[in-house]
């Protein structure tokens, strides 16, 4: 393996989780609810999928426990945004405080244990291209889930009828109910849909990204999932790539330290996130298109005012 | 980190909570212990709490000892207030971050007595103690050097600060003394503990050809990727063995057990005083986890230079200390370098061939 290859592999593993969780919440916000508890679905998302695997040795357990965690976590935001009309950023930030709490509980007993690593899988003939071969074509079944994820929100949201549906409850609710739309049981689906990508981005941080769990190693990449979502304007592709050059840059920089150009290390710390806000910048104004939030974001909905 | 503020104060609360809850027995004496991490962190704070729980062993029903964990340094003067009003007699403060709150508070309660790890504040009832974990770094890069097969060692950092610098000139003359050409690359995380990038970072040192991995930041990550690749490691803050069985060279663990004991124990005797304790390897306070994974001759190299440190026939920092641009370091200490220099410590010494980020 080249260093090239091997740089670009540890920037893979280094978006992945970013791209999962992000495209999770674009979807949440696109309905118009905003769900600060990213960060504290991720957190139950690792430790649940780690307790899981461990306990059954079993990785596709794991990483089911892992999105169910997410989504239960992401029920309890739904019934009080939802269910309450509670707010949004308070109950969001409810959950990241409860889901990191709970999820040093629940992987107390867990604390050292090991697992094996989640073998990549190859696809014959096109994973011996040169270069881009085993980049693309010999990754961990999170890999190929989280470009199918992005491709497949991406054309629900612009090609079906239902995805219309979700963004005209996000962009106005009161209007998309007085067409009948079924606003609240969309905002379920896709809080609870939110839910389960971020568990499963935390399933890939436990299993796939460190093999352990400890408490609070999320470190807050809930958050930067959060931000792309914005920086990249509520659409899947921009996160996309937000969260490759948030990837590239957080990895670079770690390379460009060992080779000694001898540019300040606090520096180099900051260029992933200079980077990303440049990128996600330039493409809008390329695009030349006022990019507003989804209209209803963040307020809640009552049916009968 | 404001988020983290607000999960402090809630764990603070509840932590408060239970411990006025319990206020009955008059005779124990109270002790209470401030954490900056969570107990299940595996590293900084979960040594201290094994020291906590050495006191309660030690001294049975005589003592009661309390913990409040992740108290943000910045919120912590309430959590240390709370303790000295709900009747604690002795509180640890265990990060550098607590030393100001410490002081404060310890001004309010003179009848309190409290103790502050690595800062350099006292008052008369407000001690200070560190560990001289450089001793064990000094060990590590005897032995990375040997291990290395491509003689170039890597070490992660979490910050440029003098604690983390003087531990890896340490290192690198520890490693420099088996080898006058060894190579070392550092990579810089700016985090105490996110073991995903400590992990990346880590990478990026093996793929540029670095096969030893040494560690200042708290988690097992760096390590483990070492295992991943093949490669060796060590430990950091305790035994990390179960993470990486066939990576783990040695671990420098930090014990703090005897000296919690020691000290609760004077305050029992009426015996305690204000002091400073800055003990290494001689007092117990910095432990090699057992040598593993290399040679019988690099084991008992090893094992000598532990041996040496602990008698005082050698000392890391022995004089002369040449910085970088060769120029000597000017020699404060009895042969070596002082231990002021040493907490201060903000240069590389010579053959790191790396800018340090300032």
């Amino acid at each position: 393996m080249t260093m090239f290859e091997a740089i670009l592999l540890t920037i893979v593993t280094a978006s992945t989780p970013l791209l999962i969780a992000a495209i999770g919440e674009l979807v949440t916000e696109r309905s118009g609810v905003l769900n600060l508890g990213v960060e504290g679905m991720l957190a139950m998302g690792a430790a649940c999928s780690f307790a899981a695997a461990v306990t059954f040795d079993s990785t596709f357990l794991g990483v089911a426990a892992g999105m169910l965690a997410g989504v239960a976590m992401a029920a309890v935001f739904a019934l009080a945004v939802l269910g309450f009309a509670a707010n949004q950023v308070g109950s969001g930030l409810a959950l990241t405080i409860l889901g990191l709490g709970l999820s040093g509980l629940i992987g107390a007993p867990f604390v050292g244990a090991r697992r094996n690593p989640v073998e990549p899988i190859s696809i014959p003939g096109l994973s011996d291209i040169p270069l881009i071969g085993r980049l693309f074509f010999e990754q961990d079944l999170f890999v190929y889930a989280s470009m199918l994820l992005t491709v497949a929100v991406a054309l629900y949201l612009s090609k079906t009828r239902s995805g219309l549906t979700l963004r005209s409850i996000g962009e106005n609710h009161t209007s998309a109910h007085g067409l009948g739309l079924p606003v609240l049981r969309m905002r379920l689906l896709a809080i609870l849909f939110g839910g389960a990508c971020s568990g499963l981005a935390g399933a890939y941080l436990s299993l796939v990204y460190t093999r352990f769990w400890s408490s609070g190693m999320t470190a807050g990449r809930g958050w930067i999932a959060l931000a792309l979502v914005v920086f990249a304007a509520w659409r899947p592709g921009w996160v996309l790539v937000g969260a490759y050059i948030f990837g590239a840059a957080t990895v670079l920089q770690l390379h460009a330290q060992a080779a000694q150009f001898g540019v300040p290390s606090q520096l180099l710390s900051a260029v992933p996130y200079l980077a990303t806000i440049l990128a996600l910048l330039l493409l809008s104004i390329r695009h030349g298109r006022a990019i507003g939030a989804p209209g209803s974001l963040g307020s809640p909905f009552v049916p009968d005012r | 980190m404001s988020f983290r503020s607000i999960l402090g104060a809630v764990a603070g609360v509840t932590a408060l909570a239970l411990s006025a809850g319990s206020a009955g027995a008059q005779e124990k004496l109270k002790i209470g212990f401030i954490y900056v991490g969570p107990v299940g962190d595996y590293g900084w704070s979960h040594q201290h709490d094994i020291g906590r729980k050495a006191v309660e062993k030690a001294f049975g029903d005589k003592v009661e000892t309390t913990y409040v964990e992740s108290v943000p340094e910045a919120d912590s003067e309430r959590a240390i207030e709370q303790l000295a009003r709900t009747g604690h007699k002795l509180i640890f403060t265990t990060s550098f971050g607590f030393m100001e709150p410490t002081l404060k508070v310890a001004k309010k309660y003179p009848n309190v007595k409290f103790e502050h790890a690595t800062g350099f504040k006292r008052a008369p009832n407000l001690s200070t103690y560190a560990a001289k974990f450089h001793e064990g770094r000094y060990i590590i890069g005897q032995i990375a050097a040997k291990m290395s097969k491509s003689g170039t060692i890597g070490y992660v950092g979490a910050f440029p600060i003098p604690e983390v610098v003087s531990g890896i000139n340490s290192y690198f003359l520890g490693a420099q003394s088996v080898n006058p050409n060894i190579k070392i690359k550092v990579v810089w995380a700016n985090s105490w503990y996110d073991p995903a990038k400590e992990a990346d970072a880590a990478k990026a040192l093996l793929d540029q050809g670095v096969d030893i991995i040494a560690q200042h930041t708290d988690s097992p990550a760096p390590l483990q990727a070492a295992e991943a690749r093949g490669k060796f490691g060590f430990g950091q803050a305790s035994d990390m063995e179960q993470f990486a069985p066939k990576a783990q060279l040695t671990a420098i663990v930090d014990n703090w057990s005897d000296y919690y004991i020691a000290r609760t124990k004077a305050v029992l005797d009426g015996t305690w005083k204000s002091e400073d304790t800055w003990g290494g390897l001689a007092a117990h306070m910095v432990v090699m986890a057992p040598y593993k994974n290399m040679p019988d001759d690099v084991k008992k190299m090893a094992e000598e230079t532990e041996a040496a440190i602990k008698s005082g026939k050698l000392n890391p920092f022995k004089c002369p200390v040449l910085k970088q641009d060769g120029s000597q370091v000017e020699c404060k200490g009895d042969g070596a370098l002082s231990d002021e220099q040493i907490l201060s410590m903000n240069f590389y010494v010579k053959g790191i061939d790396d800018k340090l980020p300032q």
